[in-house]
C-alpha cells in the first residue's frame, strides 16, 4: 500500500469535489459537511466521461452521495454503489489525513 | 368496404370522424366541407380577433379520412346513393351523414344585404376589415351570440349598440330581473342597449355605404357596420330538396339513433331536429356525433336530449343558466349595487332543485348544476349566498362536464381506478373539461375530496414546493443553503434541491453564483459557467444581444475558436457556440472574450438565454417597429436573471413574425400602435404557441408587464417548470395572470417592480467577476494535484474539418 500526497485539507471546500491524478488514475475527492473525506473513481460508468468530481454532493436517507453531472445517477460516497442502479459501481479508494495533508492510496 | 360520406365539416362532423375511427371503423370516410379550412372550434371563434390563429383554432385532421375543403354539396340522389358537389363531382355513399350546422338568421329588411353575420372565420375577417373604416357598430340581437359579437365590435374599437327585440337582453337565458342587472353591467362598459326595439331598415348613404339602422319608431342609430345575430336557422336545404322529413320551423327530423326518414342517412349537430328541439350548443352536438358513430357501427346508443345549461363570461360579466327557468317556488337574491342577480327554481314541496339563473356571479352554476332534479343539498338561501361552497357531495350520476357528457362517477373512477392525480390527467382520461373548461373547478373539487395527495415536496430533504421555499427564503431573509436546510429541511440536500435553492438565492440576492457555499450548490454548468458536453468538455457561448454583432467582434470569436481549436456552430438563438474546451481552458478563453467586450451568455444557467430578433423596421420593408433595438434592450435588462427554468424570448418587427416570437416564454410582435406581448410559448418536446397577454403596449408598458410576468413566475413556479406549463397550471389562467400583474389584484406589483429594479441595478458579468477573483479561478483545473496537466481522457477526432469528441470506455 503506497500513500500519495494529494493536496492540503483546506483546499477541499465542503461538498465541492475535486479530481486528483494518482498513479495515472483519476480520483474524485469529496469532503462532506461533517468533515470526512471520500475518494471514488472519477469516471462516470454510464457515460464513460471522467466527471464525477464535478457532481453535486448531498445525502440520500442519510448516506453521503454524489450525482453524476451528465445524467444525474446518484452514487454512494461510502460504497461506490449506484443507488439508482445497484448493479453499477465505481471504485472506492482509501483516503487519510496526515496532519493537514490529504493522502490517497490507489493500489491494493 | 363501407363508404361513409359526411356533409359539412364543423365540430359535429369532426367529432363523428374521431368517434368512428376510435371505434375501429376501417372503411372509407369522405368529409366534404364548404369552408376553406378544416373544422375549427367555433365556440372559441371570438378569440380569433384577439390574435389566436385559424390554425390554433382548428381541430387536427385525421389522416385516415379523405377531406375536401371549399366544396359545397349541392344535391343528394337517394336512389343512386350519390351526393353531388358544386362543380359536378359525385361521391357515392353507403351511409350519408348530414352535419351542415346552421346559418345565422338575417331578417328580410331593406338593406339587409349590407349587413354582416358572425359565424365563421371568414365572417370575422370581413368584419375586421370593415371595422377599420368605421367608428360605430350595431349588433342586431341581444342573445348569447349577439353579446359576443358586440364585445367583438367593441374590441375592434367601435362605439357599439345592441338592438334586441325582447324587453330585456338574453331572454332565453335570464328573466327580467337578471336582464336588468345585465343591462347595467353592459352599459357601464360604454355599450348602448336598445331593448324592445326592432329593425325597420339598414340605411345607406348616396355612395351605397351603410350609414345606420332605422328602428320602427323612425329613429336612426348611426353605424357603418351592422352585424345580424338574431338567431340561427338549421341548414336543412339539402335534406328538404331530397325529400327528407324536416320540421315545420326547420331542422332535419331524426330519431333517437340520429337517423333521418331515410335509414341510410343520419343528421347530427345543429342541423338536426331531435324530439322537436334544435340544440344550439356544442355539447349536445358532440353527443349526437357519438351516438351516430355508435349506430353506424351497429351499436345501440341513443340520444335522449341534453342539458342546455350555459355559462359564459361576456364583456367581463358572468352569466349562467341551468335547468328550468320556472318553478313553483323560487328564491331570488339581487344586489344592483354589486351587479349580482341569482335565482333558484324549486319544486312546490321545496325539496327538489329545478334550475337557476345567475348574473354577475356564476358560482351557483358550478356547484348546483349537477343537482338539477335532485334533492336540494342545503337550504336555498345558503346556496345563493355561498354558491353552495365546496362542501356539496355530488351524486355519481350528476353530470359534471356537459360538453362531453361526463358524470361525477366517471371522474371519480378516473381518479380511483386509472390513477389520475391531477386535472390534466382527468382531462386526458375522460375528456371532461376539454371543451369550454367551465367544469374544471369541479374536477379540482372532486380531486381534492378523493383524498389524492399530490406531493409537492421538492425532494426528500424539503417538505415544501419550490414556491413555498421561495417564500420562506424571502420572508425569513435566509441567505445560505446551510441555514435553510438546518431550519427547514433534512440531511444535506441533493442534485434536485441544491440547484433549486441556488436559483432562489440568486433570484433574490443576485450575488455571484460561485461565492462561498453557493458554488457547492450549482450543477456543473453553473459551477464552470459553461455547458458540459458528453465527453466532459464544455462549450462557451458569449452573449450577442438581439443577435446583432459587429464584424470586429465576429472576428474575435473566430480567432478564439481557431486558437483553442474549438468546434464552432451557430445556435438557434442567434449566437455562436464554441465546443470542446477543457475546464483549464475556460478562463483563458474568457479572458480573450471579455477583453474584446463580450460577456457571459448564460447558456449554462436556468436564466435568460437570448432575445432573438428579426431585422425589423430599420431594414425590412414590412417592419413597423425597431425589433432589434427592443430585443437588445430586453436582453440587457433581463440578462443574468436566475429563474425556475431557462427563459427564451424573441421580437418580431411585424405580424409576419420572422423571429418566431410565439414559440418563446415571452414573445413580442410589433403592431402599428406598439407591441403585442405573448407569454407561455415553448418549442421542444411539447410545443405550445404563446398566448396574447396584452396588446398595443408602449415600450414602457411592455417592460413593466414583462418585469412583473417574470418576477411572478420566478416566485410561484415549480422547479424546472417552463412558463408554458406554469401559465397552464394557473388557476384562472390568463385572466388571473392579467388580474395579478396588470390590475394588481394581489397588491404585489410594487414589490415585483422593486425586485426587478434591484436585479437590473445589481447585474454583474459572472465571467468578468470570476476572472478578477483568484480564489474562484483556482477551481478551474483538471487536477488539484497537477494544475496545468491536461485531462488525458479528452480525445478528439476530426469531422468535416472540425473536432468531434471521442469517449474512451
Ligand atoms: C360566435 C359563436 C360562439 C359560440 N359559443 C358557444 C358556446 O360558448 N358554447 C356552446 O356550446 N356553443 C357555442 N356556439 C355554438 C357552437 O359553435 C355550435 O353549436 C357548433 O358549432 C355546432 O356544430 P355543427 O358541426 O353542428 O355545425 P357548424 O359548426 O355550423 O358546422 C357546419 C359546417 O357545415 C358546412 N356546410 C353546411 N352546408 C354544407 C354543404 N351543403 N356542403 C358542404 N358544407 C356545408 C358549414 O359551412 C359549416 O362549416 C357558438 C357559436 C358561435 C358562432
Ligand atoms: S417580422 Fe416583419 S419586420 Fe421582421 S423581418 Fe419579418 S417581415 Fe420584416
Amino acid at each position: 500500500m503506497s500513500w500519495v500526497n494529494v493536496c492540503g485539507y483546506q483546499v477541499l471546500q465542503p461538498e465541492r469535489g475535486v479530481c486528483a491524478l494518482v498513479d495515472g488514475r483519476q480520483v474524485a475527492l469529496f469532503r462532506t459537511h461533517d468533515g470526512v473525506v471520500h475518494a471514488l473513481g472519477n469516471q462516470d460508468p454510464f457515460s464513460g466521461a471522467y466527471v464525477l468530481s464535478r457532481g453535486i454532493v448531498g445525502t440520500r436517507k442519510g448516506e453521503p452521495t454524489v450525482a453524476s453531472p451528465l445524467h444525474k445517477q446518484v452514487f454512494s460516497l461510502v460504497t461506490g454503489h449506484c443507488l439508482d442502479e445497484p448493479a453499477v459501481t465505481v471504485p472506492v479508494y482509501q483516503v487519510r489525513l496526515d496532519g493537514e495533508l490529504v493522502q490517497v492510496a490507489v493500489s491494493v | 368496404m363501407k363508404k361513409i360520406v359526411v356533409v359539412g365539416y364543423g365540430p359535429a362532423a369532426h367529432r363523428l370522424v374521431e368517434a368512428l375511427l376510435q371505434r375501429g371503423f376501417d372503411g372509407r370516410i369522405t368529409v366534404i366541407g364548404e369552408e376553406p379550412r378544416p373544422a375549427y372550434d367555433r365556440v372559441a371563434l371570438t378569440s380569433y380577433l384577439s390574435g389566436v390563429s385559424a390554425e390554433d383554432l382548428s381541430y387536427p385532421v385525421p389522416e385516415q379520412a379523405v377531406v375536401r375543403l371549399g366544396s359545397r354539396v349541392t344535391g343528394i340522389d337517394r336512389q343512386a346513393r350519390v351526393v353531388t358537389v358544386e362543380g359536378g363531382a359525385r361521391e357515392p355513399y353507403d351511409v350519408l351523414v348530414l352535419a351542415t350546422g346552421s346559418a345565422p338568421f338575417v331578417p328580410p329588411v331593406p338593406g339587409a344585404e349590407h349587413a354582416y353575420v358572425y359565424r365563421t372565420i371568414d365572417d370575422l375577417d370581413a368584419i375586421r376589415l370593415a371595422a377599420k373604416e368605421a367608428a360605430d357598430g350595431v349588433v342586431v340581437g341581444g342573445g348569447l351570440l349577439g353579446l359576443e359579437a358586440a364585445d367583438a365590435l367593441r374590441s375592434l374599437g367601435l362605439r357599439t349598440h345592441i338592438v334586441e327585440m325582447s324587453p330585456w337582453l338574453m331572454p332565453r337565458q335570464v328573466d327580467e330581473g337578471g336582464g336588468s342587472v345585465l343591462k347595467a353591467h353592459i352599459e357601464e362598459l360604454g355599450l348602448s342597449v336598445h331593448a324592445g326595439a326592432g329593425v325597420q331598415e339598414i340605411v345607406t348613404d348616396d355612395k351605397g355605404q351603410v350609414a345606420g339602422l332605422r328602428k320602427p319608431d323612425g329613429t336612426i342609430i348611426d353605424a357603418q357596420v351592422v352585424v345580424f345575430s338574431a338567431g340561427i336557422r338549421p341548414r336543412d336545404e339539402l335534406a328538404r330538396a331530397s325529400g327528407l322529413e324536416v320540421g315545420e320551423r326547420g331542422g332535419i327530423v331524426v330519431d333517437s339513433a340520429m337517423r333521418t326518414s331515410d335509414p341510410d342517412i343520419y343528421a347530427i349537430g345543429e342541423c338536426a331536429l331531435s324530439g322537436g328541439m334544435i340544440y344550439g350548443l356544442v355539447g349536445p352536438c358532440f353527443t349526437m356525433a357519438e351516438v351516430a358513430a355508435d349506430r353506424i357501427l351497429g351499436g345501440g346508443a341513443g340520444f335522449e336530449g341534453a342539458d342546455m345549461s350555459t355559462k359564459l363570461k361576456l364583456l367581463g360579466v358572468e352569466v349562467a343558466q341551468f335547468g328550468a327557468m320556472t318553478g313553483a317556488l323560487d328564491v331570488t337574491y339581487m344586489d344592483p349595487v354589486a351587479g349580482v342577480y341569482k335565482r333558484l327554481f324549486i319544486s312546490d314541496d321545496a325539496q327538489t332543485l329545478l334550475g337557476g339563473i345567475c348574473v354577475g356571479d356564476a358560482s351557483p352554476y358550478t356547484s348546483l348544476r349537477s343537482f338539477v332534479g335532485k334533492p336540494l343539498p342545503a337550504p336555498p338561501s345558503d346556496l345563493l349566498f355561498t354558491g353552495g361552497g365546496a362542501q356539496l357531495e355530488l351524486p355519481d350520476d350528476a353530470q359534471v362536464c356537459s360538453c362531453n357528457n361526463v358524470s361525477a362517477g366517471a371522474v371519480r373512477s378516473a381518479i380511483a381506478d386509472h390513477g389520475c392525480a391531477d386535472v390534466p390527467g382527468i382531462k386526458a382520461c375522460t375528456r371532461a373539461g376539454t371543451t369550454c373548461g367551465s367544469c374544471v373547478p369541479m374536477l379540482k373539487q372532486l380531486l381534492e375530496k378523493s383524498g389524492v395527495e399530490v406531493s409537492k415536496n421538492l425532494c426528500e430533504h424539503f417538505a415544501y414546493s419550490r414556491a413555498e421555499l421561495f417564500d420562506i427564503v424571502r420572508v425569513r431573509g435566509i441567505t445560505t443553503f446551510s441555514e435553510l436546510i438546518a431550519a427547514h429541511g433534512d440531511g444535506r440536500g441533493c442534485d434536485i434541491c441544491k440547484p433549486a435553492v441556488a436559483s432562489i438565492l440568486a433570484s433574490l440576492h443576485n450575488g455571484h453564483v460561485l461565492d462561498g457555499e453557493m458554488a457547492t450548490l450549482q450543477d456543473t454548468n453553473d459551477r464552470f459557467l459553461a455547458n458540459i458536453q458528453k465527453n466532459g468538455t464544455y462549450s462557451v457561448v458569449p452573449r450577442i444581444p438581439g443577435g446583432e454583432i459587429t464584424p470586429d467582434k465576429l472576428i474575435v470569436i473566430g480567432e478564439v475558436a481557431r486558437d483553442f481549436g474549438l468546434y464552432t456552430k451557430i445556435t438557434g438563438g442567434q449566437r455562436i457556440d464554441l465546443f470542446g474546451a477543457s475546464v483549464d481552458q475556460l478562463p483563458e478563453i474568457w479572458r480573450r472574450l471579455v477583453d474584446a467586450g463580450f460577456e457571459s451568455g448564460h447558456a449554462y444557467g436556468k436564466a435568460l438565454r437570448t432575445v432573438k430578433s428579426c431585422v425589423g423596421s430599420t431594414w425590412c420593408r414590412y417592419g413597423v417597429q425597431d425589433s432589434v433595438g427592443l430585443a437588445i434592450e430586453l436582453e440587457l435588462r433581463y440578462r443574468g436573471l436566475r429563474s425556475p427554468h431557462k427563459l427564451k424570448s424573441a421580437v418580431s418587427g411585424c405580424a409576419r413574425e420572422c423571429a418566431e416570437a410565439r414559440s418563446k416564454d415571452f414573445g413580442i410582435i410589433a403592431t402599428e400602435q406598439g407591441w403585442n406581448l405573448y407569454v407561455g410559448g415553448n418549442g421542444g418536446f411539447k410545443p405550445r404557441h404563446a398566448d396574447l397577454l396584452a396588446g398595443d403596449l408602449s415600450t414602457e408598458e411592455l417592460l413593466r408587464t414583462i418585469d412583473r410576468f417574470l418576477m411572478f413566475y420566478i416566485r410561484t413556479a415549480d422547479r424546472l417548470q417552463r412558463t408554458a406549463a406554469w401559465v397552464e397550471s394557473l388557476d384562472g389562467g390568463l385572466d388571473y395572470l392579467r388580474s395579478v400583474i396588470i390590475d394588481d389584484s394581489l397588491g404585489i406589483c410594487a414589490d415585483l417592480d422593486a425586485h426587478m429594479s434591484q436585479h437590473v441595478a445589481t447585474y454583474q458579468d459572472e465571467w468578468r467577476a470570476t476572472l478578477e477573483d483568484p480564489e474562484k479561478l483556482s477551481r478551474f483545473v483538471s487536477f488539484v494535484n497537477a494544475p496545468g496537466v491536461p485531462d488525458p481522457s479528452i480525445v478528439f477526432a476530426t469531422e468535416r474539418g472540425q473536432i468531434k469528441p471521442v469517449v474512451l470506455s
